[in-house]
């Protein structure tokens, strides 16, 4: 047992070691020539623009679902005027960037490891090498300040998009006036938790997809390699998404309230 | 963006003209954990010769290869490239280095998400920043030089095995390197295409000057490569029966538990194939 546990002990070191010699080869190609500017904006596409539908419709059916249940509570209180501002702070605070993350997460995190890690079995990697490539310039780069930039962006858009679904629920279900749920959204609203929902999303975006590129550049033993790469990709994104979420709300809170 | 040229010194260009150390392995060790994968490997690559690695698998023969182009370390040892010592060279520096390398992968490596055209003019329109129009030429010229010029926009994934190794064999040498290396390049080929693949190695050493490191376990192949030249008979590319002096120029390493077990060109790789079984056994 003891020498197992050792060997763990070493690996999830390794594992820490080298996911953060990444983000520091990272920090240092972001910033130094050259700067493969396409592949940024190809990446600002597909993170962006591909993950927008499946943001847009989670953020939607949250916000109905919400209204629904939240509606059926503050009804038995006579205030089911105040779903607009339950919703708004669930929305903006945490449910917008924790399930935004989530999404993107099971669809970025995943398509990123996969890539990287077929490119890497099948040696492209190698050969981005060979050819005078650095592939964390070419590869990683382009992925990380694309979903560093671009979370906070479709999180919003779902924070909207699910306020949406709420006044659609509470209007036709509950019958509250549009006028009321409007209001009763912004009233809800701190500047603090307005903050909070823009800043979280930098956090949570940069952490999955630097999970991805980690556990992608990481991938051994071929394409079943790449299918095992692609699931720990997947379980360790939405795990840190969750952790992370914690972790910024503890500091922020101590920072802003 | 302007366009990139590497050149090399002078002095270093006289040192390394046809005969010239182009590369040179000197004592190299390299273990993965416990495991030796090359031991005290030293070898030294002429300039417009050919050196080829024979051995079983896992004898550390592609090891060479990605060590040559700086993919891996060793653990002790030097290795020096067009000159330059590699071995603990930076990454940023062996960029440089790289530039007059190319190397063909062993099932051809080539990017799946770009068509033959740009997979072949990558390196030039990426990282040399050559214009769109040269780009265009260069990569007529090599893809019409590996005869697939009709599949420039094919995807790679729509191409043949032996097809998809000579498009690495013209990505590999389209920004015109000194040395390219070849890591199985008929591996899992049937006899037609292998040849047509020997006949590209052939012709890049004796038409275009290329320094060679073929690392195979075809024999037939090997002994192709090494025996044959390339040569215009009019318009026509011919491939005759080399001399003994040209054939001289190419050298067999026979590797064996990461040891140099035999170092020789082709009449004396049979000669001592009588002798040690090892090669013996490998040879027939």
């Amino acid at each position: 047992m003891a020498p197992k546990l050792q060997q763990w002990s070493k690996d999830a070191v390794l594992e820490v070691q080298e996911y953060v010699l990444l983000i520091c080869r990272v920090a240092r190609a972001a910033v130094t020539p050259p700067i493969y500017y396409r592949d940024i904006i190809q990446q600002f596409d597909s993170i962006g623009i591909g993950s927008l539908t499946v943001v847009l419709l989670a953020g939607l059916f949250t916000g109905m679902v919400l209204a629904l249940n939240s509606g059926i509570t503050l009804d038995q209180f006579g205030a089911r005027s105040m779903v607009g501002r339950l919703i708004s702070a669930s929305m903006v605070k945490e449910l917008g960037p924790v399930l935004t993350g989530l999404m993107v997460s099971g669809r970025v995190g995943s398509g990123i490891a996969a890539e990287l890690g077929s490119m890497l079995v099948t040696d492209q990697i190698a050969a981005l090498r060979a050819l005078g490539t650095d592939p964390i310039r070419k590869l990683v780069v382009p992925r990380v300040l694309a979903g560093l930039l671009m979370m906070p962006l479709l999180s919003i858009l779902a924070t909207g998009i699910g306020m949406v679904g709420g006044w659609v629920v509470t209007v036709l279900q509950f019958h509250v006036a549009s006028t009321i749920y409007w209001s009763s959204v912004v009233q809800g609203l701190y500047m603090q938790d307005v903050w909070m929902g823009i800043i979280k999303p930098f956090a949570l975006g940069f952490t999955i997809v630097t999970i991805g590129c980690h556990v992608g550049m990481r991938t051994t033993g071929g394409t079943q390699g790449v299918g095992n790469a692609t699931k720990l990709a997947v379980v360790a994104s939405s795990v840190a998404v969750i952790a992370v979420d914690f972790m910024v709300t503890k500091i922020l809170i101590v920072l802003m309230y | 963006m302007a366009k990139k040229e590497y050149a090399r010194p002078a002095l270093l260009d006289e040192a390394l003209a046809f005969g010239g150390p182009i590369v040179v392995f000197d004592q190299v060790d390299l273990a993965f954990d416990e495991k030796v994968i090359l031991r005290q490997v030293s070898f030294t690559l002429q300039t417009g010769h050919t050196k080829i690695f024979l051995g079983a698998s896992g004898a550390g023969k592609s090891t060479i290869l990605r060590l040559a182009l700086g993919l891996l370390r060793p653990d002790a040892g030097r290795i020096f490239v067009n000159g330059e010592q590699i071995d603990r060279m930076k990454e940023d520096d062996l960029m440089r280095v790289r530039a007059d390398l190319g190397m063909v992968f062993q099932e051809g490596a080539l990017f799946d998400s770009l068509t033959v055209r740009e997979n072949v003019g990558y390196k030039l329109s990426e990282e040399l920043h050559w214009p769109p129009d040269e780009v265009a030429a260069r990569v007529k010229e090599v893809v019409g030089f590996v005869g697939l010029g009709e599949f420039v926009d094919r995807m790679p994934s729509d191409l043949s095995g032996g097809q998809r190794r000579r498009v690495a064999i013209a990505r590999a040498m389209a920004a015109k390197p000194r040395i390219l290396l070849y890591d199985e390049p008929t591996t899992g080929l049937d006899p037609i295409t292998s040849l047509t693949v020997d006949e590209e190695i052939i012709k890049l050493r004796d038409l275009e000057g290329v320094s060679s490191v073929l690392v195979t376990h075809q024999l037939r192949d090997a002994f192709f490569v090494a025996e044959h030249a390339a040569e215009w008979a009019g318009s026509e590319l011919q491939f005759e029966k080399a001399d003994r002096e040209k054939s001289d120029q190419a050298e067999f390493i026979m590797l064996k538990d990461g040891r140099i077990a035999f170092e020789g060109n082709a009449s004396e790789l049979r000669e001592v194939a009588k002798r040690d079984e090892y090669i013996r056994s490998f040879l027939s």
